[in-house]
């Protein structure tokens, strides 16, 4: 089968899992030539991973990638920029030590010998002259220097710039969400007056306004898969969200909690943000769910409690101890060198005090009895950390954290990258620790975790712009308040 | 605000940000001149042109290392084996290079070959450089031993010849300074690569997802660095005309604190050449500053040759406490 005349890019059964998740799953995308395709998607929708499968930064499990007809099993970095594909990350990717002149020369090789310099600064000037208008980025300036908004503005320039061969396709990964609201117009104008040259865009963006207004072609995806694409007249706001969403659960009427009457209860965390955003409000018992995209202040939050737990903050007011369930296990969770009872005990190291030394029964004894309410599976407790499996890993620093006399739990996405049987067995501990009046704040980007919260603060951009309830607690509504544009937030 | 104040704002900005960095790179010059001043004010006899050959002769070896040591910390390394090897091959040198220089090229060849395998290992099996570079230092001080059991040897007559050579006006030491900084600026600072081999500092997965090679880039720089290793150890046996193994084990440090006064950075492909090689004069001259000091109060007048690494240490402190007190006025 050969690609029809103005194909620019043609993906078929592309698959690409990181060990039992299904980060894309037989994804079939045709991205015409000359033409903008919107691509929108939740947290963990697979946008990401198409990105650097395209960018040749990831190897595709399986699946066929067909660039101008040219078919190829895989991309790597020096095929894509041979073929054309340019991409903008969200996280920067020029380096801060070079000038932006000599950042340019890095994406060019043929940039060389004497004068490259004035070579690659004129390129990179006259791009960002044509794309910002107005800007005042001088191409001699170390990049270290710029705001990062300037150096949004240049890694997208740069990604534009033409030195050899064609430029084929560019795919720019929430560009504008360092961009003022003039330099994201500017930038957006730009691309539909450069796919008119017959260059490809693909434009990634939570801001569906952007989207709606600048693509010709629109690609949802959900779950590693591609849930609807079509030009852009078949989709409205509404319509987006729902098929982020996927429509309602079926299950949910039956999985429906007794709504608790908690309002009475003592308030365990209050915060108040300075002016904006909504106020926060976590009652003992309760389970508060923190939801929005991802990054979006939620850490940030749940570090602020943990920290006016031990110094008072005028903002935020914690009764009683807090102890923290971290998400990124590695980096900051496990000690990778101790044994499974020391990593459980050490967060309650002043209860397990004889004297002045610790006490290796009352260690031993606290270790293994929260080991069984956590089901963790070791051949004994004394093994290192390291052998347990992941979920396994996640239980021991639930249990450090539960073990502790502490009335609120804070939680960090804790259950990335860990079996849905794990899961479960949490989901139930969490719900019985609640009932025991704990109370759980509980950062999650999986919308089903969101059902076990009692309520639901949907932040964004550092704030608070939804609080749900209840029945209310849906993927619609929380995804409805996440993805709010810029003017309307 | 209208949007020409938004504007003036946002450039003054920029200036600052500039003249911090100008004012950061004129430091090392700065704390030249000072020391240089010193001396004069103390000895004006020893700022000529016999003083300055007699003060600066070992500064080129150590400013030689110090450009090695600048090439692996510019990829993110260190390199704690620089002295160890600078020290075998001016035992190398003393020992082959006169009578056997075919043999002696052979294992200076050898050494480039290990630190290029050094890189390897280090990126590829991700093992930290100060452990990889740790172990080769003992394996450069065994060497060493192994060839030159006992001080000796003799320095090969081109590189006497070399070091001893008095061109007209300028001594030779100033002018092998001004050569060394200036090629290796071409080379790193001012060459297409050299953005490459920088960037690998700055933003390794940057210059990666451009297309190009982080081992090829490290192993280059390792290479660079041997080469400059080699070219340490040959001018410090021209100058002292005979080797012994733990003749250069100070060159570790004095090029660490020579790169970092000159302004490089352990992290971030931040460096400096020119700066590196006034770091490792400025280091020099201080301890040999130290001699000309009259000190009423001190027994002699003088200050205590004990003294004079104690010297070296408190201009590395004055000079980094400038670098950031300029950082935070500039804030």
């Amino acid at each position: 089968m050969t690609a029809p005349t103005g194909t620019a890019i043609e993906l078929s059964g592309v698959s690409r899992s990181f060990g039992a998740v299904r980060a894309l799953s037989d994804v079939n995308l045709l991205i015409a030539e000359g033409q903008c395709l919107g691509l929108v998607g939740h947290n963990g929708a697979g946008k990401s991973t198409l990105m650097h499968v395209l960018a040749g930064t990831l190897r595709p499990d399986q699946g066929r990638i067909a660039v101008g007809g040219e078919q190829h099993d895989r991309i790597s970095v020096h095929l894509a920029q041979k073929l054309g594909l340019r991409c903008v990350f969200q996280e920067l990717s020029l380096c801060p030590n070079l000038t932006v002149a000599e950042n340019t020369r890095i994406l060019h090789p043929s940039i060389k010998g004497l004068g490259w310099r004035q070579k690659a600064g004129k390129l990179i000037s006259a791009m960002l002259d044509r794309i910002f208008p107005g800007h005042d980025i001088a191409s001699d300036t170390v990049v270290s220097d710029l705001s990062i908004g300037r150096r949004q503005m240049v890694e997208i320039a740069r990604a534009f710039t033409v030195s050899e061969g064609v430029l084929r396709l560019v795919i720019l990964d929430e560009p504008t969400s360092s961009l003022d609201a003039t330099t994201a117009r500017q930038l957006l104008e730009f691309v539909r007056e450069e796919v008119r040259t017959g260059v490809s865009c693909i434009l990634i963006s939570h801001m569906l306004g952007e989207i709606l207004d600048y693509s010709d072609q629109i690609s949802v995806m959900k779950n590693g898969q591609l849930v609807a694409f079509g030009p852009v007249a078949q989709f409205t706001r509404e319509r987006l969200v729902d098929l982020m969403s996927g429509g309602e659960h079926p299950d949910r009427a039956a999985r429906e909690r007794s709504i608790r009457s908690l309002a009475d209860a003592p308030v365990a965390v209050r915060a108040q943000e300075g002016g904006q955003g909504l106020p926060f409000v976590a009652r003992k018992g309760e389970v508060i769910g923190l939801a929005g995209l991802s990054g979006h202040g939620q850490t940030e939050f749940l570090v602020r409690v943990f920290e006016a737990a031990r110094a008072r903050r005028a903002d935020v007011t914690v009764a009683g101890d807090v102890s923290f369930v971290a998400g990124d296990r590695q980096a900051d969770g496990i000690f990778p060198l101790w044994s499974i009872a020391n990593n459980v005990a050490v967060g309650s190291l002043p209860a397990l005090r004889n004297g002045l030394l610790l006490s290796g029964s009352k260690e031993r004894e606290l270790s293994s009895r929260w080991g069984r309410i956590m089901g963790i599976k070791a051949p004994s407790l004394d093994d290192e950390i390291l052998s347990l499996s992941g979920g396994n890993q996640q239980k021991a620093l639930f249990a450090r954290a539960l073990s502790t006399s502490s009335a609120v739990v804070l939680m960090d996405d804790p259950m990335r990258g860990v079996d849905i049987g794990t899961k479960l067995e949490v989901y139930d501990i969490i719900a019985e620790q609640a009932a025991g009046g704990r109370t759980f704040l509980w950062y999650t980007t999986e919308f089903e975790e969101l059902e076990y919260c009692d309520r639901v603060y949907v932040f964004q951009n550092g704030r608070i712009v939804g609080e749900l309830q209840g029945q209310d607690i849906t993927e619609a509504g929380v995804i409805g308040s996440s993805f709010k544009d810029k003017d309307a937030a | 605000m209208t949007t020409q104040a938004v504007h003036s704002g946002r450039a003054q900005n920029l200036a600052s940000s500039s003249r911090q960095r100008l004012l950061r790179g004129a430091l090392p010059a700065v704390s030249l001149v000072i020391v240089l001043a010193a001396i004069w004010y103390f000895n004006p006899r020893a700022i000529s042109y016999f003083g300055l050959n007699l003060m600066l002769n070992l500064a080129i070896p150590v400013a030689l290392a110090t450009i090695a040591q600048m090439c692996v910390m510019a990829t993110n390394e260190l390199d704690l084996s620089i002295g160890a090897f600078v020290g075998f091959v001016a035992c190398v040198t003393a020992t082959y290079m006169p009578q056997e220089p075919l043999l002696a090229v052979l294992m200076l060849g050898g050494g480039v070959l290990v630190y290029m395998l050094a890189a390897v290992v280090i990126h590829l099996r991700n093992v930290p450089s100060i452990v990889v570079t740790l172990g080769l230092s003992f394996f450069w001080a065994g060497l060493a031993v192994l060839i030159r059991p006992i001080p000796g040897g003799a320095a090969p007559g081109f590189l006497r010849d070399l070091m001893s050579f008095q061109p007209p006006l300028i001594p030779m030491p100033v002018l092998l300074a001004v050569l060394i900084a200036g090629t290796v600026h071409l080379i790193l600072m001012r060459s297409s690569y050299g953005a490459v081999l920088r960037g690998v500092g700055g933003n390794a997965r940057a210059v990666h997802r451009a297309g190009w090679s982080i081992l090829k880039a490290k192993v280059a720089m390792f290479a660079l660095a041997s080469v400059f290793g080699i070219l340490a150890g040959m001018t410090l046996v021209g100058v002292s005309s005979s080797a012994d193994a733990n003749m250069a084990t100070g060159y570790t440090l004095l090029s660490i604190a020579g790169a970092v006064i000159g302004g490089a950075e352990f992290v971030g492909g931040r460096i400096s050449p020119i700066g590196a090689v006034i770091g490792a004069l400025v280091l020099q001259l201080a301890s040999s500053a130290l001699n000309f000091f009259q000190v009423p109060f001190l027994p002699g007048g003088r200050i205590p040759q004990e003294w004079q690494v104690g010297a070296q240490g408190m201009f590395l402190i004055l000079i980094l406490a400038a670098r950031v007190l300029i950082s935070k006025a500039e804030k």
